[in-house]
């Protein structure tokens, strides 16, 4: 016989309890230190965008995801997991619109209950998540997205991003750019038509007035992002009188243009300078003409420094992909592992599993090794990290059928990146005053 | 001079790029009256069947004309299939359903068919750069022009003037004709309108499916193209008026030499100067510039 009414009081009471726990908050929990730590990684697993960063940043989320959990990353970092708790790792994909990314980013926390968010590729994503980060009081690491606007619009608390924005991309291509190509008058710019792309060009062409006042722009093109087909701009470029053509293009826009633009004669006529380039030089292969100037958004790929780290990341990417790892895997892997410097540093304070804002407090301000250089949380408070980058000029060695960079220059993080207590705009409108490059 | 020039003829390309893609679409829904959403797959489609065999076909280093009709062949053969396939297997189920009703199951398949891609093709993107290193460059001046783009503006001309002659010329082009005036009366006349139906929309979804496969070359192959090409589509076809192949053609190339204007002259207005050219067209013409004469019904 099946009784019906209203439910014992001692299941009210639970569900009561359940419902006020810490589990309902974005993050701290009352758990074991070695209860695994949950995080959500979100990249572009399916559009344009996926095959030359979505899938390498998620290769990489693998690859370290297993090596921290199984204790076989080198040291610094060969502890287990974030302070012996094994890493729980859910993968969202980011294509879709900004209210797709943002009802995403919300199952994350709301849903799915993660300690951390780790991702983002574009600079819109980005811009759409962080302030629902903060209001959902979710520890969030912006991973590749580059607009300066995330920590200069606003102090943040609970988000962070270790690696560094676009100032610091386009002033040492600027500074690279004049010392290749002498007497410069006139250049021109083809830049995606959103965050990202304006942004970029905004702090090229503020560098480039910094740097030479009398260098004048002709064309600057912003085409929609993921328009795919640029007759119109090769035209309009082939047509301007530039010296040289700025780009932050990345991803299958990068790629569509060179094919288009390598037909029509263009990168042969005036040089590129493409300050996200390396992602693609890999897939582009011969097709890209010798003689472009290549960032790769730091000291990546060909541009790392030599060490233990570096080498062991390398080759552990090719054995397991056999594909090279290019940016976006650096990009991961830094910050995952400040996330696990913070985190550890968070437990050696206070013992057991931080809570998150000790993990906020360690993190801020901290500097930490990688696989490339070492990252400075320096900026918005110690929530913004810089390095030190480089920019290479590029040739594809036919002998031996694969890219290279060669004329390789490196710039110090504090040359090439605003102090602590100046936003980006203010600085290069300024001349960047304080920059130290020696 | 040579900007005008640049203009004129990056307009040019652009408008037989969107003619060959709105078409097909155009087609569809003067016969049909069925706004295909999933015209965008066609294209798609089009696009990676051209990319994956044409491409093998490249690197094999065979004569370069016979990769040209490989090209043309995968886009007739992938319409073809995905034509029969989703007019015989699903639109037919909803002929004389509400309008709203037929969109949605459209659309309906254009989701289906993009996961389909993926299942497929994986999430990379596709390059099909040799048809354009093949097809060679002319010079005017600094200007130089890819051989490839001139093709495409020969395609569309030829595919403009057959489409037009066809459906003024013969039989079968009249009794489409007839079929897009009044369809009961066709019926009434003994027309086959369910095999018109179905020869209308394996048509169309060939010419979206071609649309794809030449377009290939110039862009990055990868999901979501046919998102993008649909509403460029729409929009053309809005502005030629909706069943009209003469109209779409117009559209397409009003659409084309304003974008190429914008590019070359004012590039803060390239992104949204389509829809401007579209509202602008719609408030004068709501039908559209080209529609035929309904006749009234007692």
């Amino acid at each position: 016989m099946h009784h019906h009414g209203c439910p014992p009081t001692f299941v009210l009471v639970a569900g009561l309890s359940l419902s006020l726990s810490p589990f309902a908050a974005g993050g701290v929990h009352a758990e074991e230190p070695t209860t695994p730590v949950k995080i959500g990684f979100v990249t572009f697993l399916t559009g344009p965008a996926a095959a030359p960063f979505g899938i390498p940043d998620h290769n990489a989320a693998e690859l370290l995801v297993d090596n921290l959990n199984a204790g076989k990353v080198p040291a610094p970092y060969n502890q287990i997991g974030l302070g012996g708790a094994k890493i729980d790792a859910k993968f969202v994909d980011e294509a879709g619109s900004a209210a797709d990314v943002v009802t995403q980013f919300r199952n994350l926390v709301e849903r799915d209950h993660v300690d951390v968010v780790v991702g983002y590729v574009s600079s819109g994503s980005c811009l759409a998540v962080t302030p629902v980060a903060e209001e959902l009081k979710q520890l969030t690491l912006l991973d590749i997205c580059g607009t300066t606007r995330i920590f200069e619009e606003k102090p943040r608390h609970y988000v962070f991003r270790v690696n560094p924005h676009a100032t610091m991309d386009n002033v040492a291509a600027a500074k690279y750019v004049l010392d290749r190509i002498k007497d410069i008058s006139v250049y021109s710019g083809i830049n995606q038509n959103y965050a990202w792309g304006q942004d970029s060009w905004r702090d090229f062409r503020l560098a480039m007035k910094g740097l030479d006042p009398k260098a004048t722009v002709d064309k600057e093109l912003f085409p929609k992002f993921f328009a795919g087909e640029y007759g119109a701009e090769i035209s309009t470029l082939l047509t301007s009188s530039a010296q040289f053509i700025h780009s932050s293009f990345y991803d299958g826009d990068l790629e569509a243009f060179i094919y288009q633009a390598g037909a029509r004669g263009l990168p042969q006529r005036i040089p590129l300078v493409l300050t996200t380039g390396e992602s693609s030089l890999w897939r582009l292969g011969s097709k890209l003409p010798d003689g472009a100037i290549i960032g790769a958004r730091g000291p990546h790929t060909f541009f790392a420094h030599d060490g233990e780290l570096n080498t062991w990341f390398h080759k552990a990417y090719v054995d397991r992909f056999n594909e090279q790892p290019i940016y976006p895997a650096y990009d991961l892997a830094q910050s995952l592992l400040g996330l696990k410097t913070a985190w550890e540093k968070a437990q050696a304070k206070k013992g057991g599993r931080p809570a998150t804002e000790d993990v906020i407090a360690a993190f801020e301000g901290i500097s930490f090794k990688t696989p490339s250089t070492t990252v400075q949380m320096a900026l918005g408070n110690g929530h913004q990290g810089i390095s030190d980058t480089a920019v290479g000029t590029y040739k594809f060695n036919r002998a031996e059928n694969k890219p290279e960079i060669v004329d390789i220059v490196r710039y110090p993080a504090q040359c090439v990146n605003p102090p602590a207590d100046v936003d980006s705009v203010p600085w290069l409108e300024g001349g960047m005053k304080g920059a130290k490059c020696d | 001079m040579l900007t005008a020039f640049a203009i004129l003829t990056d307009g040019l390309v652009y408008a037989a790029y969107l003619f060959l893609v709105a078409v097909g679409l155009t087609l569809i829904f003067g016969v049909m009256r069925i706004l295909n959403v999933a015209h965008g797959s066609f294209y798609a489609f089009g696009a990676y069947g051209a990319a994956i065999a044409v491409g093998m076909y490249f690197d094999r280093g065979l004569p370069v004309a016979g990769g040209f009709l490989l090209m043309v062949i995968v886009a007739m053969a992938i319409g073809l299939v995905l034509g029969l396939v989703l007019e015989r297997g699903l639109l037919r189920l909803v002929y004389g359903k509400d309008e709203i009703v037929v969109v949605l199951v459209t659309y309906a398949a254009f989701l289906i068919l993009e996961d389909v891609i993926r299942l497929i093709w994986g999430p990379s993107s596709y390059a099909l750069y040799q048809p354009l290193g093949a097809a060679g460059t002319v010079d005017v001046g600094a200007l130089v022009l890819s051989g490839y783009d001139i093709g495409l503006v020969v395609l569309a001309a030829v595919l403009a003037i057959g489409a037009s002659f066809a459906l003024k010329h013969t039989r079968w082009g009249r009794l489409l004709t007839v079929v897009i005036f009044d369809r009961e009366l066709a019926a009434a006349f003994g027309i086959n309108v369910t095999l018109v139906y179905t020869i209308t929309f394996v048509i169309g979804a060939m010419l979206g499916a071609l649309g794809g496969a030449v377009m290939a070359p110039k862009i990055a192959v990868t999901l979501g193209i046919g998102v993008e090409v649909i509403v460029l589509a729409f929009a053309v076809v809005a502005i030629g008026g909706m069943g009209s192949v003469g109209g779409a053609f117009i559209g397409a190339l009003l659409v084309g030499e304003s974008r190429a204007a914008a590019v070359h002259l004012v590039p803060q207005v390239e992104l949204f100067v389509i829809y401007a050219v579209m509202a602008l067209v719609l408030v004068f013409r709501p039908q559209g510039l080209f529609t035929r004469a309904q006749p009234r019904k007692i």
